[in-house]
């Protein structure tokens, strides 16, 4: 188990590429929720994107670029806060691998130890106590990959899900298994990718429920793409959206 | 193996995906190995000690490669086994062939043997005018089949019952229609039987050879490898030299990894340790064993100590069985011998990034194969790196043929993504034209593929970073 640092006055927030241009509600709520708690959330205006689509796409140099802004606009000591598995398991376990033998080398060490991600920093940190205020309500959950096999903080959003007394998760028979976005693969391999997806909504439609939760705004962007294409009812949501809806009044 | 001109992945792709016949086939039999896995690994705790155990195990002989396969070499010779070194599949290949002539032999009995498969071995002893018969029942199905191994462990896993049924039916002189397993097993067991006796000289893999005593261990279930190995009066054993392993006793965790790993068995029905041919007063055991070392490319990978962990590999098969890919395209979309995981990172390495580099494109990294490999092998990363190495044209790229994908059209856009995503002011004049224009983009290239299987991105119309402009977080 790692060790937990005691609550942060202050701590800065990362929103990710992908919230940015077409999740801000998602960012804004993961910071309302931090504020809730008394916390202080720093957001650089000049933060863009983890460097993963390159880091993945065979383009080292370029993710490192993009890598060494984000070091160089998070430079204080505060803990960082990622409301994605994947932007935050880049940061926190490939930081140090893409910065090995570079002049960055010790930075990048030091960052990824301030890394965290949402769900684990509510609850592992913040020891967060959830009030629900919504109406019961059924929803699925999906895991991302990353959230999932690189961070470990599954059992960290299932507890907060736990807490909102109206809500009733039901769990997706395949909740191991990749939703098939995987970046620039959802576009050089549409066909697997589609494949996948196709098998990740069949089992969001058989739980019955009508909202399918996430910490990871990739994965909702490809199930939130297919499942329309589809024609289905089935809304999809980020965890701290859901949290802030629930919990907020 | 598929030759490069002949390898059009995105096609095989298409059509593996249209045949639900084997997707059915696949996702029951993947489902079935996973469960059983799980069952037999239910501690998770000593899974983990197992696994860092076989890492280390195959870290510390792989750190002494050379030294290793010389005492392998010198035990065996001391044994009474025949070692021959071949540095490519065509030389391991006039090796079986002169020994086979030596013996005016002309059939052989295989027990499975990935290697061989690797050396196209039975169509090159074909053309010698000798048959190479496949024993596993796996193999042997296939092999009536005129087809090549779809799944390292059960290599005609994209078959099913019926198919199989067929196939014996049709190809077997003699043999009746039927479903029946156990008939089915019958007809092979009756088949098979005749060719054990009347084989000139068996071949077998090798799972693990052992340096310090000398001894070549050989997992299996259906004793066929047993009797390819005492039956006849010649045993060849093929094997890749990474196979080699320093001690005795690191073969009982070894083996409880590969076979937990494969078949979610705690042991196989056998498991056989051969040191040396028949000793004098020995009333069975071949006449001669042989042992050959093959190579192909694989001091090459070894030479890298990043790569070199590829070769921890005991092809247990298990990353195939959780690969959410294989699982829907199964072996042959794939084109190489060996597909899945392991194949991304192993055949380009092998074949050269040309040939097989693309294979590292179809990977969601999801981390699911990581999470099993019973040795440890960090396949993600290594298949980032055959991503890198695709593009990379530089000296200090190691793979054959690396620099093959470089394209301008790529590089101008991984260049530009990195300006617009280190020039603050530029990214959100970006993402805030996203938000106003986005609608209008037209839907070519990567929308285009998006698009095919999802409906559009919408962009928000406001951006975090000026929602929180106008909430007022602070900057800094
Ligand atoms: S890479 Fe690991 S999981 Fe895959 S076949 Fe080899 S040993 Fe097994």
């Amino acid at each position: 188990m790692p060790l937990y640092p005691p609550k942060p006055d202050k701590v800065y927030f990362f929103g990710t590429c992908i919230i940015d241009a077409i999740f801000p509600r998602a960012g804004l709520s993961a910071i309302r929720l931090l504020e809730r708690e008394g916390i202080s959330v720093v957001f650089p205006r000049s933060q863009s994107c983890c460097g993963q689509p390159a880091f993945n796409s065979g383009f080292p140099d370029e993710a490192r670029q993009v890598a060494r802004r984000q070091l160089n606009t998070f430079n204080r000591d505060y803990p960082v806060v990622v409301p994605s598995g994947s932007c935050a398991g880049m940061m926190k376990h490939h930081y140090p691998e893409l910065f090995a033998g570079d002049r960055d080398k010790e930075r990048a060490f030091r960052f990824s130890g301030r890394v965290f991600e949402l769900g684990q920093f509510l609850t592992d940190v913040l020891k967060i106590r959830l009030a629900d205020h919504g109406n019961p309500l059924k929803v699925a959950w999906h895991s991302s990959c990353h959230a999932m096999r690189e961070m470990g903080v599954i059992k960290n959003a299932k507890a907060l899900l736990a807490q909102l007394a109206n809500v009733q998760l039901t769990e997706l028979e395949r909740e191991y298994e990749c939703c098939g976005f995987g970046g620039t693969f959802a576009v050089k391999h549409p066909l697997i990718s589609g494949a996948m997806v196709r098998d990740k909504i069949d089992d969001i439609v058989q739980t019955g429920a009508k909202r399918v939760i996430s910490g990871d705004c990739g994965c909702l962007l490809h199930i939130r793409g297919a499942l329309d294409k589809c024609g289905l009812d089935v809304e999809t949501q980020h965890l701290a959206e859901f949290l802030w809806e629930r919990t907020n009044g | 193996m598929a030759e490069p001109a002949r390898f059009d992945f995105k096609q095989n792709i298409a059509k593996a995906l249209k045949d639900n016949q084997l997707r059915n086939n696949l996702r029951s039999a993947m489902d079935g190995l996973r469960v059983k896995r799980q069952d037999v690994f239910d501690d998770a705790l000593e899974l983990e000690e197992l696994r860092r155990y076989g890492n280390a195990v195959k870290e510390r002989a792989l750190s002494r490669l050379p030294q290793l396969l010389e005492q392998l070499e010198q035990k065996c010779t001391q044994n009474g086994i025949q070692v021959h070194w071949a540095e490519t599949t065509d030389e391991a290949n006039h090796i079986v062939l002169e020994i086979l002539q030596r013996h005016k032999a002309t059939l052989l009995v295989k027990g499975k043997s990935m290697v061989s498969e690797e050396m196209h071995l039975n169509r090159f002893l074909a053309r010698h005018g000798i048959e190479a018969l496949e024993t596993d029942l796996g193999e042997f199905i296939i092999q009536l089949d005129g087809e090549t191994p779809s799944h390292i462990i059960v290599p005609a896993v994209h078959k099913n019952k019926d198919q199989i049924a067929r196939t014996f039916h049709a190809k077997i002189p003699g043999a009746p229609y039927t479903e029946d397993v156990e008939a089915l097993n019958r007809i092979a067991r009756a088949t098979l039987r005749e060719k054990f006796k009347a084989g000139h000289a068996g071949l077998s893999g090798v799972n693990f050879a052992v340096a310090e005593t000398g001894t070549l261990c050989l997992v299996e279930n259906e004793g066929n490898g047993r009797m390819c190995t005492t039956v006849p009066p010649v045993h060849i054993a093929v094997m890749g030299i990474e196979k080699v392993v320093e001690k005795l006793e690191e073969i009982p965790p070894l083996l409880r990894l590969l076979t937990g790993s494969a078949t979610g068995q705690r042991i196989t029905t056998y498991f056989n340790m051969i040191t040396s041919p028949r000793n004098s007063g020995e009333k069975d055991g071949p006449l001669e064993v042989h042992l050959i070392l093959l190579d192909n490319g694989r001091s090459r990978i070894y030479a890298d100590p990043k790569l070199r962990q590829t070769l921890y590999c005991i092809r247990c098969g298990t990353c195939l069985n959780h690969c959410p890919v294989y699982t829907r395209l199964g072996g042959h979309a794939y084109g190489f011998l060996y597909p899945g995981p392991i194949g991304k990172i192993l055949m380009p390495q092998i074949e050269g990034l040309p040939a097989a580099g693309d294979l590292a494109t179809a990977s969601t990294l999801c981390n699911a194969c990581e999470e099993v490999c019973p040795v440890r092998i960090p396949i993600p990363t290594l298949i980032r790196r055959v991503r890198n190495e695709s593009y990379d044209a530089s000296d200090a790229a190691a793979m054959p043929g690396h620099g093959y994908r470089r394209n301008l059209m790529e590089i101008i856009t991984w260049k530009t993504w990195a300006l617009v995503n280190s020039r603050p002011a530029l990214n959100r004049l970006i993402i805030k034209l996203a938000g106003r224009l986005g609608r209008l983009m037209p839907a070519i290239g990567p929308l285009k593929a998006w698009t095919q299987v999802r409906s559009r991105p919408r962009f928000a119309p406001k951006s975090l970073h000026q929602l929180i402009r106008e909430k007022g977080v602070p900057n800094d």
